[in-house]
Order: C-alpha cells, then sequence, then structure tokens
C-alpha cells in the first residue's frame, strides 16, 4: 500500500495520545485532528473531544458535555487532564513556542496570534506540536516571543506540571528525554535522512537514537482516507 | 422599574476619551458590532479596549479609537489575523498588554470580586512575564510556598456585550452554546450596556429557554440595546451565524489600503440601517 507523508504524520500525532485514557484532547489544526481522532477510533477511545465551540461530543457526534471557554480556562486547564497539540510559528531547543510575533514584540515585523493560552498550557498539562514544515525559520536558536514555555525556562520558573511532550513535523517525531532536557530527534518519516533534519533544524539535535516513524496500519489508513479525510485535505498540509 | 432602553448611539455617547472599554464575545463570536459601529461614528479617542479579540479590535484600530489593547488573541477565527490590527501593531500606532488567555479571565475576575489580583500559574516563564514589568508573583503563605503570578485586577470603565435577548430591565439571555466571558465583564465595569437581537416580555424570556440562559440580570446592565443582526459579521447562534464571505471581504479590504475606503464609504459611512442595508445588497449579489 502507497503511504503518504501526511499519513505517516497523522497517524505520528495519534501516538502523542497513546496512553493518555479519559482526557481531554485539543488538537488544533487539521492534522492534530485527524491524528486525535484516528487515537480515539483505535487505541485511546476514552479521549474527550470539543467539536470546536462549546460542546464535548462522541465519536458518532453525540453531544456528551459542556466546555466552554469559560471552564477550560477555569478549570479544565489548571485541573490539568488535558493534552494540547498547539502549532508554532517557532521552536527551540529546548521547547520554547512562539505564536504571538515575530521580531521586537513593541513592533514585531509580523503581528501572529499572540500568545493565546500557551503560557497556560504549558505550566498545566502536556503539551504537544505539530510544524507541518519543518525549516530553519521554525526551528530557531532562540524563539522571538516565549509563548509555550520550554523545559529551561519552566525549570527558573519552578513550574511542576510542566510537560511538553513531543515535537511531530512533517519530518519526524523528536522529544525533549535528554539530561539537559534538548531536543532529540525520536524517529524519523520513512524515506527521510538525518542530513534532511540537519540541514533544516537551525540547532544541533540529537540525531544519534533515531528510529523510523512506524507506518499506518491497514486499519488505520481506512479510517483516515475513508472516514475522517474522504477528501485528503491532509495531501495539502503535507505534500508528499 | 426601569425602562433601560437606549440606541447603539446613546451608548457610544457614554463613553469619554481615554476610557478603558472591555467588549465580550470571543474571537470572531457574538461582538457587540452594531455597538462598535456606532463608536466609530462618535468622536471618541484614545481607548483602552480589553477584548478576547476580533474584528471589533481591527475596526476600532482602523478607525484609530485605539491607545491601547489588552489581548490574549486578536483573531478572525475562520480568517487567523486581523489585517487592521496587524498592522497597527506593525507599524508600531498601538501600545499593548499582551496577557495568556486564562491570565485575562483572571485579570477580569478579580475586578469582577473586587480583589486587587488573582493568583495563577498562567504566564510563569513565559515572555508575558518578561514583557510586562508591571507583572509581581506572590508567595503562598501555607506550607508549599509555592510562587504564582499576581494577576492584575483589570477594572473596566465600560462594558459592552451582545445577547440573543434581553428584556427592557436589562436581564439578558444567551441562547447558544458559550457564555463566553459576557456576564465577567459586565461584572468587572463600572457601567455595561448590552446590545441583543430581540427585547422581549421578561415572561417570554424563560418561555423556551432554561433558566441558566440567563446570564445578565438586570443589576448589572444599565443600558439595554436592540440591535437585530447587531453581532454582524461575527456570530450570535442559533439566530445567525457567522457571514463567511463579508468577513472575507472585510479582511481582504482590510489588506489592501486602496480598497478600505470603498470598503468604509460603503458600509460604516452611515448609520447601522444603512449598513444593514448594504449587507443585504452584498449578500444578494453572492
Amino acid at each position: 500500500m502507497n503511504v503518504t507523508r501526511a499519513e505517516v504524520a497523522v497517524v505520528a500525532v495519534a501516538e502523542l495520545f497513546r496512553g493518555d485514557g479519559e482526557i481531554v484532547a485539543s488538537p488544533m489544526g487539521l492534522i492534530p485532528q485527524l491524528g486525535a481522532k484516528l487515537a480515539r477510533l483505535t487505541f485511546e477511545p476514552g479521549l474527550l473531544m470539543s467539536d470546536g465551540e462549546a460542546c464535548l461530543v462522541t465519536t458518532e457526534g453525540a453531544i456528551e458535555g459542556w466546555q466552554p471557554f469559560r471552564k477550560m480556562l477555569d478549570t479544565v486547564v489548571p485541573h490539568g487532564r488535558r493534552h494540547v497539540v498547539m502549532g508554532a510559528n517557532q521552536v527551540d531547543r529546548f521547547g520554547n513556542q512562539n505564536i504571538s510575533a515575530i521580531g521586537d514584540h513593541a513592533r514585531p515585523a509580523k503581528q501572529l496570534l499572540g500568545v493565546r493560552g500557551a503560557p497556560g498550557n504549558t505550566v498545566n498539562h502536556r503539551t504537544s506540536y505539530w510544524v507541518p514544515r519543518h525549516s530553519k525559520r521554525v526551528f530557531v536558536e532562540n524563539v522571538d516571543i516565549v509563548s509555550g514555555v520550554g523545559y529551561d525556562n519552566a525549570a527558573k520558573a519552578g513550574q511542576r506540571f510542566h510537560d511538553v511532550h513531543r515535537v511531530v513535523t512533517n519530518l519526524g517525531v523528536f522529544d525533549f528525554a535528554t539530561p539537559d532536557h534538548s531536543m532529540r530527534a525520536v524517529s524519523l518519516h520513512p524515506g527521510v535522512t538525518a542530513d534532511v533534519v540537519r540541514a533544516a533544524t537551525s540547532f544541533a539535535l540529537d540525531l544519534t537514537e533515531a528510529g523510523t516513524t512506524r507506518e499506518p496500519t491497514a486499519e488505520e489508513l481506512l479510517f483516515i482516507r475513508e472516514v475522517l479525510d474522504p477528501e485528503a485535505f491532509r495531501e495539502r498540509e503535507v505534500p508528499s | 422599574m426601569a425602562d433601560k432602553r437606549m440606541t447603539a448611539d446613546d451608548v457610544a455617547a457614554e463613553l469619554a476619551d481615554g476610557m478603558t472599554v472591555g467588549i465580550g464575545g470571543w474571537g470572531s463570536r457574538r461582538k457587540p458590532m452594531a455597538l462598535v459601529r456606532a463608536i466609530l461614528r462618535s468622536p471618541v479617542k484614545d481607548l483602552t479596549v480589553v477584548s478576547y479579540g476580533g474584528p471589533d479590535v481591527g475596526l476600532l484600530c482602523a478607525a484609530g479609537k485605539v491607545r491601547r489593547v489588552v489581548f490574549g488573541f486578536v483573531t478572525l477565527d475562520s480568517i487567523p489575523f486581523d489585517p487592521w490590527f496587524s498592522r497597527a501593531r506593525e507599524s508600531g500606532a498601538i501600545e499593548v498588554t499582551e496577557y495568556d488567555e486564562g491570565m485575562f479571565g483572571a485579570a477580569l475576575s478579580a475586578a469582577a470580586q473586587r480583589l486587587p489580583f488573582l493568583p495563577t500559574r498562567a504566564g510563569l516563564g513565559s515572555d508575558v512575564t518578561r514583557l510586562n514589568l508591571g507583572l509581581r508573583t506572590v508567595r503562598s503563605p501555607y506550607a508549599d510556598g509555592e510562587e504564582l503570578l499576581a494577576v492584575p485586577a483589570q477594572e473596566l470603565d465600560v462594558a459592552l456585550v451582545h445577547l440573543n435577548r434581553a428584556d427592557a430591565q436589562g436581564n439578558a439571555q444567551y441562547l447558544g452554546p458559550d457564555p463566553y466571558f459576557d456576564d465577567v465583564f459586565c461584572l468587572a465595569a463600572k457601567r455595561s450596556f448590552v446590545s441583543v437581537e430581540k427585547v422581549v416580555d421578561t415572561v417570554d424570556l424563560t418561555a423556551a429557554a432554561p433558566v441558566q440562559s440567563l446570564l445578565l440580570d438586570r443589576g448589572s446592565v444599565d443600558g439595554v440595546v436592540e440591535t437585530p443582526r447587531g453581532a454582524h459579521f461575527t456570530t450570535a447562534v442559533p439566530d445567525y451565524g457567522r457571514d463567511e464571505r463579508f468577513q472575507r471581504h472585510y479582511a481582504n479590504c482590510a489588506k489592501d489600503l486602496d480598497s478600505w475606503p470603498g470598503f468604509v464609504d460603503r458600509f460604516l459611512s452611515g448609520d447601522e440601517r444603512a449598513y444593514l442595508s448594504e449587507v443585504d445588497k452584498f449578500g444578494a449579489a453572492a
């Protein structure tokens, strides 16, 4: 079966949620949503997911709960039983993420969304990132505005619930399981070489133990292609 | 009981230069756009706008009404960035106080509860604290001794919110799935004004909707404005959803300084009736 890079990425995102159980999964963006839904359809059936507005909905579309924005911020985030997958305009070796602005904050070269919930998410519960185009512009030495808190800044601020889990990109899967919590390659997607990743990353990255990201099972491919994304929008976000 | 009905222009006339104005809703959802449009027509300026920001922030920036924005994000939801907010930021035209979304809520809640601050972890370790030199931390007085961020109360001179229904006395109701922070905005403000799709008799508020949908009681509302489609082009479900085509038109015109004067001439130079009439023509031309 001819598997696309986008489909490998969806499965890699799904794997982020393995073992999470009955917690709120908040995937931001297309590939994260496909990944979280795939996880719930297969190995993590307990995940709670919203409709993007104020309702928690089951795989079948039944409303199973009420989760307005205020509840999210007042109780769900601080309570900690949540795993968010956010985007990142910039990310650095310690997992600091920027979605606020590029350049000087007082007068940015490019205004982005604002820090949104990233500061609170990263000091309260598990956070992962999805980067559709792994490049030196995104994987930078230092982010311009620390929105999501990385390991170095979390340690300085004494944050005991900080849990930046992994970064999934179009090239591979990365974590921070090194002695100084600097980024390490967990796996590279099939066909991606270490040199490609090095050339697309501004900082030195531990690639010594990188395996190969697993391919989707036949069942997973069926869910992705027939159920979750029959119009193949995933291929626009991650061209093969 | 006092009849608090007034017009959108009456609300705008309550604002004075330099005031701090809280605007309810969330992103491009249930924004009091008719009240914002009335402000655009008024002479008021130098406002500090406190908002989970959407096109309300962009339009006020476009009209030069804004001195400072207190925000966690500004987005049109289906379109990531508001072009006018981006322009105001990138040209250095406005000052900002940037908060995490949870900090923003804590700041409003502190004001609503008449507390000087509320403690939170959100913001610690991030550049929100590095960029805002006025922020302070507080240490837990209990055995844990944890250091927390003390988010200062965000008091408002005026709160503007848009709900689905109200009676003439100011009891107001949301019929969609999310209250956002509209009641907290009103409690954090010295004066609160609510626009609604329809003013109804008090008994009709709970005739077809549960009592939990009554978000604001009249004790925290100073004025009620009936503005059908008053959240346009943002959502006011179940009355209507976002006008995506119009929002795209707004964003496209806002991106291009050559087309912007035409947008202002057509949609924003007259009153609300003229706005809705042009919106109808725009919709019919689809």
